[in-house]
C-alpha cells in the first residue's frame, strides 16, 4: 500500500512542470469549489446546513487531524476529543478574555494550544509505538476532560460547566446565521485541507511515512524520527483543536467536557478507518458516512414498517454494529478506505463503454 | 497507620477485578499477538448472556453452560470472520479490527438483550465484615480465591495439557509451531473461548458488584494501565500489575485527590502506565522484543 503510494507522489511530482492545462481534475477541483463556496450557501437550507453539511465538514476536519498523525506518520491515538475540547475551551477562553482578537486569530492560537497539549502528551511516542500509545492518548482524554470539568475557571465559573459561543463575528460580518456559520466551517475546512496537502507533500510529510513504514530504516537514512513524531503530534493536534472549536461554537452552540467524551475519539477514529488511511479527502466520506448513518436509520426503518420491531433504542444499537461491521469489512477488503473504493469505482465507470 | 493499611487493601481488592479482565487479553495476547480490545465487550456479552437465562428462572449451573456455549461459538464466528480474513496483517491493524468488533459485540448484545439494566446476586454478602481492623467483605474474599483458583487453572492448562502446551508453541513461534502440524486456527479458537470464559468470571464478579449494564465493556481501558506496567505476555504480570493499579489509584486518589479538588481515579492509572512505559517499556514481566531489521 505504502510503497505505490510514494511511488504515486513522485510520478505526480514528475508532472507539475508542464504548462497547466485544462485536465479533469483540474475541472472537478473547480467545480466542487463552485459547489462549495458558490452554491451551497445560496440553496442550502437551514436543516440541510445546520444538521448535514457542518458537521460533516467539522468531522471531517477532526479525520484530518488524527489522519496525519495516525494514516501518515503511523502513531495511534485514542483521545482526539481530547484535543477537540483543548480547542474548544481555548477558544472560549480567548475570545471572552481577549475581546480584542479577530476570530481567525483565536482559532489559530486556539489550535496551537491544542498542539502544546498534543506535543506533552506526545513525548512518550518517542520510546513506545503501536498499539501501547492508547496508554498515553487514553490519558489525554482522560485526564484533559477532568481537568476542564474539575476547574471551573475554564467555563468562566458557570455553574452548568458549559461553554457557550460569546460572539462569532468576522471584521464585524456577523457568522452566527447558519449560512454564516456554514462559510466560516467551510472556509477553515478549505484553507486547512491546503495546508494539511503541504504538509504531506512536503519533507516532513515523506518522512512521516517513511516512519511510518519502517522507522528504523527511516533513522538510517538521517530522519530526525523525534522531531518528525513530535511535528505529527502538534500538526494533528491543532487540526483537532480548530475542529473542536468549530465543533463546540459553529455546530453545536454550546459544550461542555462531556461533549468531548471518549465516544467522540472514537467516531473520529472510526472516520479515518471508514475514510481511508492515509488520504485526505476520504476523511469528509467518512465524516458524512458518520454523520448521514443515524439519520438515514432514522428515515429508512419507517419506511421499510421495521418500526413495530425496531424502537429508537434499538436504533441506537444498529449504529455501532454497522460502524463496527463496516470497519472490520474494510481493514479487511479495503484497507485504503471508502474513498479508495469511489475512486476505482470512479475509474472502472470513466473507462467502461471503451473496454473490451 | 490501619487507616493506610485500609486504603491499600481496598486498592488491592478493587486492583484483583481490574487483573481478572486483563487475564483474558493476556491469554489472547500470547497465543496471536493481538491486543484485542473486545475482551470488554466479551465480559458485557457474557454477563448479560448470564443474567437473562438467570432471570428467565434457569437455575445457576445451566446459565453458566449455556453462557459458556455462547461464548464458544462467538469465538469460533471471530475466528472464522474476523481473524483468519485479517492473518498476517500488522498488530495494529488487527487492534483496529478488534475495536470494530467490540462495537459489533457491544451493539448485538444490547439489541438482543435489552439495554436494561440488570441486578445481579451471586448470594455472596458485600457487606464489610472487620477482620482485625480491616475492612474486608465475604465478597473480597471470595473474589480473591476465585482469581488465585483461575491461575492456578489456567497454569495446570498450560503447563500439563497437551492443548496447553501447543498453545505455548503458538507463542513461542508460530512458524515452527505450524511446521510441526499445530493447527493454529483450532488453537485460536479454543484461546478465545478460554478468554470468553475468564470474561464470563470477571463479568460476573464486576456484575454483582456494579450491575450488569454498559459501562461493564468500560473495564477494559482499565486493563490498558494493568497489562502495560504487568507485561502484555504474562499472567502473573497481569495480577501484579492489577494491584498495583488498583492500589495506588485508591491512594492517590485519598492522597492526591483534596490537593487537586477532585477524585484522580478518573485517569491516574494512565498517567501511571505513560511513566511506566517511559521507564519500563515492556512491563514488569514482559518479555523483552526482539526486533529484526
Amino acid at each position: 500500500m505504502s510503497a505505490s503510494k510514494l511511488a504515486g507522489t513522485a510520478h505526480l511530482g514528475g508532472t507539475v512542470s508542464q504548462a497547466p492545462r485544462l485536465s479533469g481534475r483540474r475541472v472537478a477541483i473547480l467545480v466542487a469549489l463552485i459547489l462549495i463556496y458558490g452554491v451551497i450557501p445560496i440553496v442550502g437550507n437551514d436543516y440541510w446546513l445546520n444538521s448535514l453539511i457542518i458537521p460533516t465538514i467539522v468531522m471531517g476536519l477532526a479525520g484530518l487531524g488524527l489522519n496525519l498523525l495516525m494514516g501518515y506518520a503511523g502513531l495511534i491515538s485514542l483521545g482526539s476529543a481530547a484535543f477537540m475540547a483543548t480547542g474548544a475551551f481555548a477558544t472560549f477562553n480567548l475570545l471572552l478574555r481577549l475581546p480584542i482578537l479577530p476570530l481567525p486569530v483565536v482559532l489559530i492560537l486556539a489550535g496551537l494550544i491544542a498542539g502544546l497539549g498534543g506535543l506533552i502528551f506526545g513525548l512518550p511516542s518517542l520510546r513506545i509505538r503501536g498499539f501501547y500509545l492508547s496508554a498515553p492518548t487514553l490519558a489525554a482524554q482522560f485526564f484533559l476532560t477532568w481537568l476542564f470539568q474539575t476547574y471551573h475557571w475554564f467555563s468562566n465559573n458557570s455553574m452548568s460547566l458549559v461553554i457557550s459561543a460569546p460572539r462569532l463575528e468576522f471584521f464585524g460580518y456577523d457568522l452566527s446565521s447558519s449560512r454564516g456559520r456554514y462559510l466560516l466551517v467551510a472556509l477553515t475546512a478549505g484553507l486547512l485541507l491546503l495546508l494539511a496537502f503541504a504538509i504531506i507533500k512536503s519533507r516532513i510529510g515523506r518522512d512521516w511515512m517513511a516512519i511510518r513504514d519502517m522507522e528504523v530504516a527511516a533513522s538510517v537514512t538521517g530522519v530526525p524520527i523525534a522531531r518528525r513524531k513530535l511535528q505529527a503530534y502538534v500538526v494533528s493536534s491543532f487540526f483537532l483543536g480548530v475542529a473542536g472549536a468549530l465543533w463546540a461554537f459553529a455546530y453545536l452552540g454550546t459544550a461542555d467536557s462531556n461533549t468531548f467524551s471518549l465516544d467522540k475519539s472514537f467516531q473520529v477514529l472510526f472516520i479515518v478507518l471508514i475514510g481511508g488511511s492515509a488520504s485526505l479527502l476520504g476523511n469528509f466520506v467518512g465524516a458524512a458516512f458518520i454523520v448521514l448513518t443515524p439519520i438515514v436509520l432514522d428515515i429508512l426503518v419507517p419506511v421499510l414498517g421495521l418500526d413495530t420491531y425496531i424502537d429508537q433504542g434499538s436504533i441506537a444499537n444498529i449504529e455501532p454494529i454497522i460502524f463496527g461491521a463496516l470497519i472490520i469489512f474494510l481493514l479487511i477488503k479495503e484497507p485504503d478506505g471508502l474513498a479508495s473504493l469511489f475512486s476505482r469505482t470512479i475509474r472502472a465507470l470513466s473507462i467502461w463503454p471503451l473496454r473490451r | 497507620m490501619l487507616f493506610l493499611v485500609n486504603i491499600i487493601v481496598a486498592g488491592l481488592l478493587a486492583g484483583l477485578m481490574y487483573a481478572l479482565v486483563a487475564i483474558g487479553f493476556v491469554l489472547i495476547y500470547k497465543a496471536s499477538g493481538v491486543f484485542n480490545f473486545a475482551q470488554g465487550a466479551m465480559v458485557l456479552l457474557s454477563a448479560l448472556t448470564f443474567v437473562t437465562l438467570n432471570e428467565h428462572g434457569l437455575p445457576f449451573w445451566l446459565c453458566f453452560i449455556i453462557t459458556v456455549g455462547v461464548l464458544i461459538v462467538a469465538s469460533v464466528l471471530i475466528e472464522f470472520l474476523v481473524l483468519r480474513p485479517l492473518v498476517n496483517r500488522s498488530p495494529d491493524t488487527l487492534f483496529m479490527a478488534t475495536l470494530g468488533l467490540s462495537f459489533v459485540i457491544e451493539g448485538l448484545a444490547q439489541l438482543v438483550l435489552g439495554t436494561d439494566v440488570h441486578q445481579l446476586d451471586l448470594g455472596i454478602p458485600d457487606v464489610p465484615l472487620k477482620l482485625y481492623g480491616l475492612q474486608v467483605s465475604d465478597f473480597d474474599l471470595f473474589t480473591a480465591a476465585v482469581s488465585i483458583l483461575l491461575v492456578a487453572v489456567l497454569a495446570l492448562l498450560f503447563g500439563k495439557t497437551r492443548v496447553g502446551i501447543s498453545l505455548r508453541a503458538v507463542a513461542d513461534n508460530t512458524l515452527a509451531a505450524q511446521s510441526i502440524g499445530i493447527r493454529l486456527p483450532h488453537i485460536w479458537r479454543i484461546v478465545w473461548s478460554v478468554a470468553g470464559v475468564v470474561a464470563l468470571i470477571a463479568g460476573l464478579l464486576w456484575g454483582n458488584r456494579q450491575g450488569v449494564q454498559f459501562s461493564l465493556s468500560l473495564v477494559v481501558l482499565k486493563a490498558m494501565p494493568v497489562l502495560i506496567i504487568g507485561g502484555f505476555s504474562s499472567i502473573p504480570g497481569a495480577i501484579v500489575g492489577g494491584l498495583i493499579v488498583g492500589a495506588t489509584e485508591n491512594l492517590a486518589d485519598i492522597y492526591i485527590g483534596p490537593l487537586v479538588h477532585g477524585a484522580v481515579s478518573d485517569w491516574f492509572a494512565y498517567i501511571l502506565a505513560t511513566a511506566f512505559l517511559l521507564i519500563r517499556p515492556n512491563g514488569l514481566f514482559g518479555e523483552k522484543p526482539i526486533q529484526r531489521v
